[in-house]
């Protein structure tokens, strides 16, 4: 794969990529609970994978960690630790996104051309001269597989490109700011088998290199990337972290909860407590 | 059996929406057709660069051209930006008097032009002294079409998708990268149909104008000097000059191809736009 910084190590933009702690975080919307009371550590340039059934809050805690729950009427606990920074505390959000980049469900390329969707964060962010610009362009277009199919067309519309073309354009948009942690809201969900394919081959790729936090209902994917596995379940007060492990959770050792230990094993299960829950975040 | 029923109750649907179709194309025809006959006499290319002369019942229509153009392009140049502005401000606040502002908006845009004309009248020919004039009439306009304009470009700026608003803010794009570079972009198709609506109902105005920029048929020199728009012209020739008919329609397929060149340069601008 391209490194796409300086160094073997995981180098961000200050320094080595660290670790996100999440101390008794919760998200609610109104007097719902999304998920609540999630202690986890996420550990630096690993791999870590939050499953759990659709409603749980999985997504709601994904975007508590780049404070994309500000843009709606949330109210968020607790506190996220990038290294030794509150990223909840710190005043400014901007500084906290340039550091923590994400990737959605849905492809979400900007109706600019595919150059203007890299260029115009990278503008933002005081990325000067034009042919630096330029130069990380092609890089992370490359990284993500993408230079190739894209080099003749780079000031095509974004969106004339395919769904899987197009999530790759937004994970070299993402990569492009050199972000130190990687947040991945069900990336491969809403594409085609091959397109998916591509798009894990990717992840796995930037293993080492970022610390990733992949939120997936696929059970067969966390397995196949994780270092980490989390489970979040449903409860009557919002989701709740049931069990953290490894790519093999809960298959060996049983978790105490019967129902999300099924879950885990692939089996059919009714999931309790979700129709209160379930609330989509809607981001 | 009651397939067949079902069968003819499309084909009646059918039949009823072609012939409300063609009826609506008939009627249009037919006026187009009636105005160019009666125009016949009047038409011809030195309408756009001679005076009018007789009260209009010979000559061109120079003066009121430039009167219209002028009164048009200071509604619009006060109304686009104030618009566009108040709009972004409207789609941006999360506050309750957004709602009062809106409810208000449609007041306006609900009040008799005529009305209008009056508060333009008192508001800027008497309090701000700028009497019977273009910039009268021009800034009167802008008050009429104000209302359409931000409405619209609300629509045109919440038409973003949420998705990528979102997506511009896990970038930490600012508020302003995010509204210049992809919301506004979005917008474009609504922005340009508020301006379309906006000269059409401006080149329509009769009732504000004569209040605001008066019915002389001289060349303006200054904004502020009065002014006839053509809306204006038609309804003086056409009420109160006898013989005046031929010259009001000439007028009036005069005014209906501007607004045809307006329409279909702003198809052409959006276009270009899109394409780009």
């Amino acid at each position: 794969m391209t490194v796409l910084r300086a160094g073997a190590t995981c180098a961000g933009a200050s320094g080595t990529c660290a670790e996100l702690r999440l101390e008794g975080l919760g998200l609610a919307y109104g007097a719902r609970w999304a998920f609540r009371g999630v202690d986890l550590i996420v550990p630096a340039c690993r791999i870590s994978v939050l499953v759990g059934p659709s409603g749980c809050g999985k997504s709601s805690l994904l975007s508590t960690l780049n404070r994309l729950d500000e843009l709606q009427d949330a109210r968020c606990e607790g506190r996220v630790l990038l290294g030794k920074q509150d990223i909840r505390a710190e005043p400014d959000p901007v500084l906290v996104r340039r550091r923590i980049g994400m990737i959605f469900q849905r492809p979400t390329p900007f109706p600019l051309s595919v150059r203007a969707n890299i260029e115009v964060p990278l503008c933002e962010h005081g990325v000067r001269p034009a042919h630096a610009r330029e130069e990380r362009i092609e890089t992370t277009l490359r990284a993500v597989g993408l230079w190739d199919e894209v080099r003749d067309r780079l000031d095509a519309p974004a969106q004339q490109l395919s769904g899987g073309q197009q999530q790759r354009l937004c994970l070299a948009r993402a990569l492009a700011l050199q972000p130190e942690v990687l947040l991945l809201d069900e990336p491969c969900s809403a594409l085609d088998l091959r397109a998916a394919g591509h798009i894990e081959d990717l992840i796995l790729s930037l293993r080492g290199f970022y610390t990733i936090v992949l939120v997936t209902h696929d059970l067969a994917q966390a397995r196949r990337v994780a270092d980490r596995l989390a489970l979040l379940w449903p409860g009557a007060d919002g989701g709740r972290l049931v069990g953290v492990g490894g790519a093999d959770l809960g298959l060996a050792e049983p978790l105490p909860d019967a129902s999300a230990t099924a879950y885990l094993r692939g089996e059919r299960v009714a999931v309790a407590g979700l129709a209160r829950t379930a609330m989509k975040s809607g981001v | 059996m009651r397939k067949l029923d079902l069968m003819l109750r499309d084909q009646a649907l059918l039949g009823v929406a072609l012939v409300s179709t063609l009826a609506l194309i008939g009627a249009s025809t037919w006026l187009v057709i009636d105005l160019l006959v009666t125009a016949w006499p009047r038409l011809g290319w030195h309408l756009l660069w001679q005076a009018p002369a007789r009260a209009g019942r010979a000559g061109g229509l120079s003066s009121i051209l430039v009167a219209t153009g002028a009164i048009v392009a200071i509604g619009l140049l006060l109304a686009a930006p104030l618009g566009i502005a108040a709009a972004v401000a409207l789609s941006e606040a999360r506050s309750r008097w957004a709602d009062v502002v809106r409810t208000s908006l449609d007041l306006l845009a609900g009040a008799p032009s005529i009305v209008l004309g009056l508060v333009g009248l008192l508001l800027f020919g008497d309090l701000l002294g700028l009497g019977y004039s273009l910039a009268t009439g021009g800034l009167t306009l802008a008050l009429m079409v104000l209302p359409l304009v931000i409405r619209f470009a609300e629509v045109g700026i919440r038409s973003a998708p949420a998705e990528q608003r979102a997506a511009a803010a896990a970038l930490a794009l600012s508020r302003w990268t995010t509204l210049r570079r992809i919301v506004l972009p979005a917008a474009l198709p609504s922005l340009a149909a508020a301006i379309t609506l906006s000269i059409g109902r401006a080149l329509a105005e009769t009732a504000a104008l004569v209040f605001t920029a008066g019915g002389s048929d001289r060349m303006p020199t200054s904004w502020a000097d009065p002014g006839r728009t053509l809306a204006v012209h038609i309804y003086d020739v056409a009420l109160n000059v006898a013989g005046g008919d031929a010259s009001a329609a000439a007028a009036a397929v005069v005014l209906l191809a501007i607004l045809l060149v307006v329409q279909v340069a702003l198809i052409v601008c959006l276009r270009c736009g899109r394409s780009r």
